[in-house]
């Protein structure tokens, strides 16, 4: 009998000895494999429940990661005043990761302490056994200004202000409504997640994209600053040469008539100065002299303020385009801003800064700095000329048609008291039949001395409520930054 | 395994047993520290009640064997403490995720109440020998266990298994506690028909034969459980008593033939469950295409054992940490796949360490088993052995993929009070039948005092039980007399 149990004891360790390579093929040999599995959701979870670094305006936290107790996740992001930055930063998920616009996702690895600079800090932490943080990303934002931007646009309307340093690129507010509470994505559970996201866009709002960078719209006649500058680098135009001033014109190949607008001043003179058609936003002779300057020449000073280019500023800029055109019919509704010319809100703020420092266009910048989880210094972006839009003196002579359009033209809403504005305003057909504009003004003060450029833009709003708003913003936005 | 104790003076060994114990409580209970101090701000009072709880009881029982069976194995006790308190440790810790709560309460209330069930046992009963008469009892009672799940109103289908029972609220499971009566059943039955299997029959070839009668009862037996276990859906519990049924007729008979025709029984016992029971067959796909994405979404399908096995890969070799894994994402990660919460984050090295802890409490079983004189406690010890390894094999091997994956919980670590209280009742039995191994033999001068023909030891030719021949000592003396008037009755 005893040896019956002895071996009854033989057998039963060779079962256990199967068990203990079994363990070892799951536990050692194969655990990468089972690991990287894309049904494993347990390296996600890890990497969603790290703490990541905190985005700050003025040294206070916007988003921040906050240790989460009663969740497999270990830290929840918290976002501080989201109404305010939601399209800044976007949100981070547990169950998408950071949503594709904003600081999050543009500054991931950054954020979640897996970028190359961090690497002797991951290093350290696997031997300390201390977890990783992620960089500190300091923004160039301006609380009280975004503040400010946020409280001037309706709730119900799509409109976004934008307020950039044109001698540094500086980005000092951008804002745009609809906006969200962010935390509302941060949530840990998933169906709540789910929910929320489904509501906010219902509600109409880009989770996705941030209008002010992403959205490249119709941009109307404040897109005239690019066929300006064509006309006046042809040397075939100064600002004081007498145009015809038709109230009208037919476009070639076409049965279609390319009008001034009706509403505005230009009906009272047939024959007139460049600046003053310029003030008052008269589309006829910029038809006229986009049909004779020909394509490449448009196309050329719209490069030069950067159209037909995405870059990262880090959060990534969608191209504004400005296409090859098929006809001059095109060609000539593509020089005030029609046909198939967009144009993102940056993109004409750019346009508005190159000009006001004295045609040299400078890169604009979200991101002051960005700091080691020891407040080392991990990347200071320099102000950076992003090209050499214009010599000084055409920057000069635009500069002047753009006070003219404050001063006597279209965008007199935007006239300060304290300091002379230079501006450009547009009004363009968005191309549907809701009857709606996309309604901009960009500009920059003092016009003597510019340091900050701003750009207000309402999408699909009403002809009257778009121009009254826009002006009178662009004015509060510049009187603000400037009393500083 | 070869040293068998025939020492002149056989040492208590209690104090060894004491020393090892508090080892055992430091560490469960310092695991449950351990877990707090990762998902706590602070180790409140209630740590230190059940820490008390836990040390109380541990020490409860100790004294119960200085004082009952001074002379029982001294690592048994200690083992099992610390792989009950490392489970109350984990089930704990998966208390604080959104999936579970308040299971470890239940499980330390489940504890106290096995271990003081196994401390009476083991106070009331003295001597196993006394559960020889219960071998037909036995029989009855497990087929009763057996069958309460199905009976209507009282039984409880969970997770396709219905083995449950529900009274006023209180949820057990019957077949667990069959475990032991079962046990007690084979080693009763064939320690008392040894003989007549093994000298009665024909001889077919190299293999004889048993006379249809003398198999009969253990053959009904065998029946009854698949019945009832396929009419259940409990293929854990089914492929545990066909083990233990094998192990134990191999032990009573020495025969290698009896393994083949144990392992054939259960091979039909396979083949036919395969062929009948949907749930058995769906084990069977799981088994061997798990990462298959049809078999992975399916309704009951291998989502679990695939969660597992990501879970055992997270652990790698060191494991994440208690507390910093997410074992709570595998299901039932606290009750059947308990070992995957410890391979996750303990990691290899700590799950190994609690299976060499399991094999250890196997080899000590089993040399309860080598050293006991009678022939029944022989066979009791090595079928709850096997009751015990079987139960880990399952598991473990389920979880692994080395077998296909069935309902059974590990033992003393998974939540659930039905199957710690029949594990712990099955320790206190393993005590006090190595303390009948142990402990010194007074014997009368005319008596050979070694080897296989030693007073209290069955006489091998007639089958005659050992209460006659029942080895005295200073506190056992006059403890027990056995009758076992069933068996007997029933040979003649």
């Amino acid at each position: 009998m005893n040896n019956a149990i002895r071996h009854t004891w033989v057998v039963s360790v060779a079962l256990f000895v199967s068990l203990f390579a079994a363990l070892s093929l799951i536990q050692v040999v194969f655990s990468d494999e089972l690991d990287s599995d894309p049904r494993n959701s347990r390296q996600i979870i890890a990497d969603a429940g790290a703490p990541r670094g905190p985005i700050t305006v003025e040294g206070t936290p916007i988003a921040e990661s906050v240790p989460s107790d009663h969740s497999q996740y270990d830290y929840q992001r918290v976002y501080n005043e989201p109404e305010l930055y939601s399209h800044v930063t976007g949100f981070f998920s547990v169950m998408s990761g950071p949503s594709p616009a904003g600081i999050e996702s543009a500054l991931n690895e950054e954020i979640s302490g897996h970028s190359d600079s961090q690497f002797f800090d991951r290093i350290t932490a696997l031997f300390t056994g201390e977890t990783v943080m992620g960089a500190q990303v300091e923004l160039t934002l301006d609380p009280e200004l975004q503040r400010l931007a946020y409280d001037q646009i309706p709730n119900d309307q799509r409109g976004t202000i934008i307020v950039t340093d044109l001698r540094t690129g500086d980005i000092k507010a951008m804002m745009s409504k609809p906006s969200y509470d962010t935390n509302e994505l941060a949530v840990h559970s998933g169906t709540a997640f789910q929910e929320n996201r489904e509501r906010l866009e219902e509600e109409g709002v880009h989770l996705n994209y941030n209008v002010a960078v992403n959205r490249p719209i119709f941009p109307g006649s404040s897109f005239k600053l690019v066929t300006a500058l064509a006309m006046l680098e042809s040397g075939e135009y100064e600002p004081d040469t007498e145009l015809e001033n038709p109230s009208s014109i037919d476009l070639p190949q076409s049965d279609r008539t390319l009008p001034n607008f009706a509403a505005g001043n230009c009906a009272q003179r047939g024959q007139a100065e460049l600046n003053w058609i310029f003030a008052q936003s008269c589309n006829t002779p910029f038809a006229e002299a986009a049909m004779e300057l020909g394509e490449d020449s448009l196309q050329e000073a719209a490069e030069a303020y950067g159209w037909n280019e995405a870059m990262r500023i880090p959060v990534y800029v969608d191209a504004s385009r400005f296409p090859e055109t098929t006809s001059d019919a095109e060609l000539a509704l593509s020089s005030i801003g029609q046909a198939s010319v967009t144009a993102t809100p940056l993109q004409m703020n750019m346009a508005a800064a190159a000009i006001g420092n004295g045609g040299t266009l400078m890169k604009p910048q979200l991101v002051d700095t960005v700091r080691g989880s020891d407040l080392q210094i991990l990347s200071n972006p320099e102000p950076e000329v992003l090209n050499e839009v214009m010599d000084e003196s055409t920057a000069d002579e635009l500069n002047e048609m753009m006070v003219g359009v404050v001063e006597e033209g279209t965008g007199w809403r935007a006239d300060s008291g304290r300091f002379q504005v230079a501006a450009k305003t547009g009004t363009a057909e968005r191309g549907d039949d809701t009857g709606t504009y996309n309604s901009w003004i960009t500009g920059f003060a003092p016009a003597d001395d510019p340091q900050y450029a701003v750009t207000v833009v309402y999408e699909g709003i009403d002809l009257g409520a778009g121009t009254e708003l826009t002006g009178r913003q662009m004015l509060t936005m510049l009187e603000a930054v400037i009393d500083e | 395994m070869k040293s068998q104790d025939h020492d002149a003076h056989p040492k208590p060994r209690r104090n060894i047993e004491l020393l090892l114990l508090l080892i055992a409580l430091t560490i469960g209970i310092g695991a449950q520290v351990l877990v707090g101090l990762n998902l706590e701000d602070t180790i409140d009072q209630r740590y230190w009640t059940e820490g008390g709880v836990q040390v109380a009881l541990a020490l409860a029982f100790h004294i119960a064997l200085r004082l009952r069976a001074k002379y029982a194995d001294p690592f048994i006790l200690p083992i099992v403490v610390t792989l009950n308190g490392l489970g109350i440790a984990m089930i704990h810790r998966l208390d604080f995720t959104n999936q579970y709560d308040g299971v470890a309460d239940r499980q330390l209330m489940w504890t106290a109440v096995s271990m003081v069930a196994a401390i009476a046992l083991l106070v009331l009963l003295r001597d196993h020998r006394r559960l020889r008469q219960l071998t037909y009892i036995s029989l009855a009672v497990s087929v009763l266990l057996l069958f309460l799940p199905i009976v209507p109103g009282l039984g409880q289908d969970i997770q396709g298994a219905q083995v449950w029972v529900t009274i006023g609220g209180m949820s057990f499971q019957p077949g667990e506690l069959a475990k032991i009566t079962l046990g007690i059943f084979f080693a009763g039955f064939l320690a008392n028909n040894r003989d007549l299997i093994l000298l009665a029959g024909r001889k077919v070839g190299p293999l004889t034969f048993p006379r249809l009668q003398d198999l009969g009862p253990l053959f009904l037996a065998w029946l009854i459980a698949l019945g009832v276990l396929i009419v259940q859906n409990d293929l854990g519990n089914a492929l545990m008593f066909f083990g233990l049924f094998v192990a134990v007729i191999y032990v009573a008979t020495s025969r290698i033939s009896w393994v083949a025709i144990g392992v054939a029984f259960v091979a039909v016992g396979a083949v036919l469950a395969y062929q009948f029971v949907w749930h058995a067959r769906n084990r069977f796909d799981i088994w061997l295409h798990p990462f298959d994405d049809e078999i992975y979404d399916q309704l009951y399908g291998s989502h679990q054992l695939v969660q597992g096995l990501f879970g055992l890969a997270h652990g790698g070799l060191t494991g994440t940490g208690l507390g910093s894994g997410s074992p709570q994402i595998v299901a039932l990660a606290n009750s059947d796949m308990i070992i995957v919460a410890f391979g996750e984050e303990l990691g290899f090295l700590g799950l190994s360490a609690m299976l060499v802890l399991y094999l250890i409490l196997f080899s000590r079983y089993m040399r309860a088993g080598l050293g006991t004189r009678d022939h029944f406690g022989k066979l009791l010890a090595v079928g709850l052995a096997m009751v015990l390894v079987l139960q880990v094999f399952v598991v473990v091997g389920g979880i692994t993929r080395v077998i296909p994956m069935s309902g059974l919980v590990s033992p003393f670590l998974a939540a659930g009070g039905s199957a710690l209280l029949a594990n712990w009742l099955i320790v206190a039995i393993v005590l006090l039948i190595s303390h009948a191994a142990r402990r010194p033999i007074v014997v009368g001068p005319m008596l050979n005092t070694t080897g296989e023909g030693a007073s209290g030891t069955e006489d091998p030719l007639r089958g005659r039980n050992t209460g006659e021949q029942d080895p005295v000592n200073e506190s056992q003396g006059s403890a027990t007399a056995p009758a076992l008037k069933e068996g007997e009755s029933f040979r003649e």
